[in-house]
């Protein structure tokens, strides 16, 4: 049995330990770990799509004329939800500018620069995501007035439900975003700041990624 | 003492912690984690065992009261049968197998010191402990625990009104489902991220072990399925309790109108089993990795045809994702869907199979050694093989006709899903007990224990294909009604006494396992003498897997019998000897 | 303890093929023109799976026998496998399992894919918690109008089916719940539940298929001997799946008219 304990030069592939992996490699393997958590949350953004085209196709028996008739009819979408469009989208710009700016100062010899002199683009993030939020609130509402609730038709059941599950998820990344704040704030290293801030900046973008999908499918797919 | 070729000398990136809480509650450890997720499975096994022999005792004695609980109602029998399924399904099949070992060695076998994301990896277990709780609570609301089965079609699953246990008790087991779907996809991405970004200097994928493989696969297909039951869940709790109508048309319950129209109870079946059937893939193929494992060690042999396996793993997996329809082959989908499906079915058995040739082909010329982890490798090939003949009955849907929803199928699943699964479960706990606890398992009492299962399995399975044949239909809470069945009695209560001697035996496991954590003889590192990067290790493996070392691969994972090889096995990380063509 | 394996995983083989062979207990008479086809293929598939089931248990028993380690001198062999091999029982595998379902094509086809002939009785079957009610059309040959705010299950007969008295086609429609049908002629069932889903199946005649709410699903079979064959509900439906059973009642034309006319007469 062999047993020699030669060393090896660490090179960039060798550093697959976590305490002693270098930034690049780092980063690379929080990105390679939120693409592959991303494909499990498309995976059910996909269900819910066929789950959307499946019903909207879907006869359905009238007991009235004892025929099968389509029942869908299209939601009228408020014209609010097109400004919180325009707010998620501003916000996601806001996102990749805190992100672009914590990966160069990551980057950068000067680590140790200071925030304070500088726009707080990651705070501006988490009001502009929550404004988008409350905004969405604010459409349930006006839906609700209008007198389409969850349970009106399939259509508006479908309106609340992709509504309702994207802002579950945005949600979830402005706690992310807040924790990227108080790690900031905290001063804690910029190396794992840096990656919190480009793992939660990716997914939120992929949010508002899929804002705009879940909007086409709400609004042209019929 | 760390053995073989390492590089330098690297502190690992987390100090052992200290606390109690830190050590062993809230532990970061992916040994840790992969030792809670096996308890939990053990727990719920027992709970699962528990439930079906109360089934069995009810099929053939159904008038008969039983202490402490009391009748078994049909709406009783059927709550048990649910649970039954849902416990074993997830909280067993898709927990010890992949969260429980896989957690645990894993990281090892590819020369990592932990998983990729030790945090997400200790929320992933305490979600999936959490959705436990909230299934077994079902028991004990008011109406008690769903009948709808562990397949839960609506509009059965979807009205509150459908039946006794269709309240509360169905909507704590959608949320345990979707809990555990949370789980499950955090630990899928932490698998897949470890396995592409961890692995040690020369561990290629090819390098890799079968077991790795697996889990990787095993991973994948978890990571694209469970979203999918996680959104089939959210739909069905919105018709439960939102007056939404995704699965429900206009039904009648007792003469009373409910209010929901247009649904489809047809796509909560489509997408339940899109999820469904990659989920007895996901049930399975650790096994098979383990199996792999466990002939080329123990017959001192390469595994007959490594490349083979890993295709045929990925065949199954990624045909897994196109044949769902097998299970609607009757639900009222197009007949041409369904033999598209079909012909997809009858494929997948044939990377199912090249994998039973390459298991006996390992065997063949081998120099086998019959320790209980090697029972178990070969019951487990028996089982598989058993199980995986009544497939092509019922793949092809003219056969389903008389055969879907019998006892057939029944047989079919528990022989190749449930008890395989099961053997591989076994299988790797002696196998990797003595380095999880530095003692060997007693080897008396895990023959005893092989003999029980193996017989005792066949005994249970084997004739429900009999009774199956003869259109006994499963879900039915008692054959007293039909004429026809009546005479399939005796068989029942063969099946039954079987399933009490089954399971009398497994108590010689449970308590094997616990009498040698501290009785058990001294485990050497590598008493098997193993090839893999965990047989290189201390025993038990230190916080950081390797002692602060990096290992350095050099050969592949199935090196034995070389020839001009001073021994009849070449580790892994030794440089010394390499090996021919690897 | 490769011998006791052996023995073990022969003898549970061999009895069990021999409980297959000797059909102790098998599939139930077949009583339609579809079970002959179907059962033949059943056949076939059982030879050739038992085949490949007896000769696998057979050579894994074998090698665990053959190959334990006995001396210390004997090596194992050494080697990664064979790649003509995989090649050749890939292509095997492959060729018989898609080959026997792709045989079965035409069977199913004829059971599925082409609708009920013209002239065939029709019968539509309605499954409810938790019993099976069966509708025949009457002279006009025209089922009535059915209403869900009609249905009364308490009531039995035509309430149960919620049929509306005021649609003309409804006066001549029977409803039963004993399910008659005469020998030799096709006969159309249209299924349909009220509830939740529920399996038509029964066993003799080959036949089995969902009920589902919302759904009117159109299926044939042929009966070919008269008899009294039971109808068992083949999908979880509730706490009374089990008692959900049926009775088909196949006579000959004469009796079947008979009846139909003697339950027309009941009507007036």
């Amino acid at each position: 049995m062999q047993e020699s304990t030669s060393t090896v030069s660490l090179g960039h592939r060798e550093d697959r330990w976590r305490g002693e992996l270098n930034f690049d490699s780092r980063m690379r393997r929080a990105r390679l770990g939120l693409a592959i958590g991303l494909i499990g949350v498309l995976m059910i953004f996909i269900s819910f799509t066929s789950a959307y085209v499946v019903r909207q196709g879907l006869p359905t028996f009238d007991p009235a004329t004892n025929t099968l008739v389509r029942d869908w009819f299209s939601v009228r979408l408020p014209g609010l939800l097109f400004l919180n469009t325009i707010v998620l989208l501003l916000s996601s710009g806001t996102m990749e500018l805190a992100r672009r700016r914590t990966l160069e100062d990551a980057k950068s010899a000067d680590a140790a620069l200071s925030a304070e002199s500088r726009i707080p683009w990651l705070a501006l993030t988490v009001l502009l995501g929550l404004s988008f939020l409350v905004g969405q609130w604010t459409v349930w509402r006006e839906l609700g007035a209008s007198g389409f609730y969850i349970s009106t038709n399939p259509s508006s059941s479908f309106t609340y439900l992709l509504t309702g599950m994207h802002g579950a998820h945005l949600l979830g990344g402005i706690f992310a975003l807040l924790a990227a704040g108080t790690v900031t704030l905290l001063r804690r290293p910029i190396e794992s700041r840096a990656v919190l801030i480009d793992i939660a900046g990716w997914y939120w973008h992929f949010m508002a990624a899929l804002w705009v999908y879940i909007l086409c499918l709400l609004e042209f797919a019929h | 003492m760390a053995t073989g070729e390492f590089a330098g000398h690297i502190p690992h990136a987390h100090a052992a912690p200290q606390s109690f809480i830190r050590k062993w509650v809230f532990s970061l450890d992916h040994k840790v984690i992969g030792l809670q997720y096996y308890f939990l499975a053990l727990t719920a096994v027992f709970v699962g065992m528990f439930l079906s022999l109360l089934m069995r005792i009810h099929l053939v004695w159904p008038g008969v009261s039983l202490p402490l609980i009391g009748d078994i109602k049909p709406e009783t029998y059927l709550s048990l049968l649910t649970m039954h399924g849902t416990i074993m399904v997830f909280f067993v099949l898709t927990t010890a197998p992949q969260g429980g070992f896989g957690n645990y060695f894993l990281p090892i076998q590819i020369g990592a010191a932990d998983m990729a994301f030790p945090v997400l990896n200790m929320l992933s277990f305490w979600v999936t402990f959490v959705a436990f709780l909230v299934l077994i609570a079902a028991f004990f609301v008011a109406g008690g625990a769903p009948l709808h089965g562990w397949t839960g079609y609506p509009p059965l699953s979807a009205l509150q009104s459908a039946g006794p246990g269709e309240g509360l008790g169905a909507d704590l087991w959608v949320i345990s489902i979707a809990l555990f779907c949370i789980g499950a996809l955090m630990s899928a991405l932490n698998f897949i991220t470890t396995t592409l970004d961890m692995r040690a200097k020369g561990m290629s994928m090819m390098r890799m072990p079968l077991t790795c493989w697996a889990w990787f696969i095993t991973a994948i297909l978890g990571l694209l399925a469970f979203g999918v039951l996680f959104s089939a869940g959210i739909l069905l709790l919105l018709d439960r309790n939102a007056g939404t109508s995704f699965f429900v048309p206009l039904v009648t319950v007792n003469g009373i109108m409910a209010a929901h129209k247009g649904g489809s109870p047809l796509l909560w079946q489509h997408l339940f089993w899109f999820f469904g059937h990659p989920e007895v893939y996901i049930a399975i193929l650790p096994a098979m990795g383990l199996c792999s494992q466990l002939v080329s060690v123990f017959s001192r042999k390469p595994i007959f045809g490594y490349k083979a396996m890993v295709y045929a793993m990925l065949s199954i997996g990624i045909l897994g994702f196109m044949v769902w329809g097998h299970h609607m082959f009757m639900s009222g989908i197009s007949p041409y869907t369904a033999f598209g499906m079909s012909v997809m079915t009858m494929a997948i058995g044939v990377p199912s199979a090249i994998k039973t040739f390459n298991w006996i082909g390992t065997l063949w010329g081998g120099k086998i050694r019959f320790t209980p982890p090697m029972l178990f490798a070969i019951g487990f090939v028996s089982l598989f093989v058993t199980g995986g003949i009544s497939g092509p009955f019922l793949a092809q849907p003219v056969l389903d006709i008389p055969l879907h929803e019998t006892f057939f199928v029944i047989a079919h699943f528990h022989l190749i899903m449930g008890v395989a699964s099961i053997f591989g479960i076994f299988a790797a706990t002696y196998y990797w007990f003595p380095k999880m606890f530095g003692r060997m398992m007693n080897e008396r009492m895990a023959r005893l224990h092989f003999w029980f299962s193996f017989v005792g399995t066949y005994a249970i399975f084997m004739p429900m294909h009999y009774t199956g044949m003869a259109a006994l239909l499963r879900r039915y809470s008692q054959y007293t009604e039909l004429a026809y069945m009546h005479g399939l009695a005796p068989l029942n209560k063969f099946i039954t006494y079987a399933a009490f001697i089954t399971i009398a035996g497994q108590f010689i496991f449970l308590f094997n396992l616990f009498w040698s954590m501290k009785r058990g003889e001294k485990a050497s590192d590598n008493p098997w003498e193993a090839t893999t990067l965990e047989w290189t290790t201390a025993t038990p493996p230190p916080h950081d897997n390797f002692g602060g070392l990096t290992p350095v691969v050099y050969n592949g994972p199935y090196e034995y019998s070389v020839p001009g090889a001073p021994q009849d096995y070449l580790m892994q990380t030794d440089a010394a000897t390499k090996a021919v063509g690897h | 303890m490769g011998l006791a394996l052996l023995l073990v995983i022969w003898l549970i083989t061999f009895i069990s093929t021999f409980i297959f062979l000797a059909k102790i207990w098998w599939l139930p008479t077949g009583a339609s023109a579809a079970a002959a086809g179907i059962d033949h293929h059943f056949t076939v598939t059982f030879i050739l799976m038992g085949i490949v089931f007896v000769a696998a248990q057979v050579f894994l028993g074998l090698f665990v026998w053959k190959y334990r380690e006995q001396n210390s001198s004997r090596k194992a062999l050494y080697t990664h496998g064979n790649n003509t091999m995989e090649i050749a029982w890939t292509v095997l595998t492959a060729v018989l399992f898609i080959g026997l379902n792709w045989a079965s094509k035409p069977l199913w086809a004829s059971e599925r894919f082409d609708p009920a002939k013209s002239g065939a009785v029709q019968v539509e079957v309605t499954g409810m918690q938790f019993q099976w009610y069966f509708r025949y059309p009457g002279p006009d040959g025209k089922f009535g109008a059915t209403k869900p705010e009609l249905i009364d299950p308490s009531a039995g007969g035509e309430s149960a089916v919620g049929l509306d008295p005021a649609d003309p086609a409804s006066k001549d429609d029977v409803v039963t719940g004993t399910m008659y049908v005469p020998v030799n002629r096709e006969v159309e069932v249209i299924l349909r539940a009220h509830d939740v889903i529920h399996s038509f199946f029964i066993p003799s005649m080959r036949f089995k298929q969902d009920a589902v709410p919302g759904l009117a699903i159109h299926m044939h079979f042929t009966p070919i001997a008269t008899g009294d064959y039971e109808i068992a509900c083949a999908e979880l439906c509730g706490l009374g799946h089990y008692k959900m059973h049926g009775m088909l009642k196949v006579v000959s034309q004469e009796e079947y008219d008979k009846w139909l006319a003697a339950r027309e007469a009941e009507k007036q």
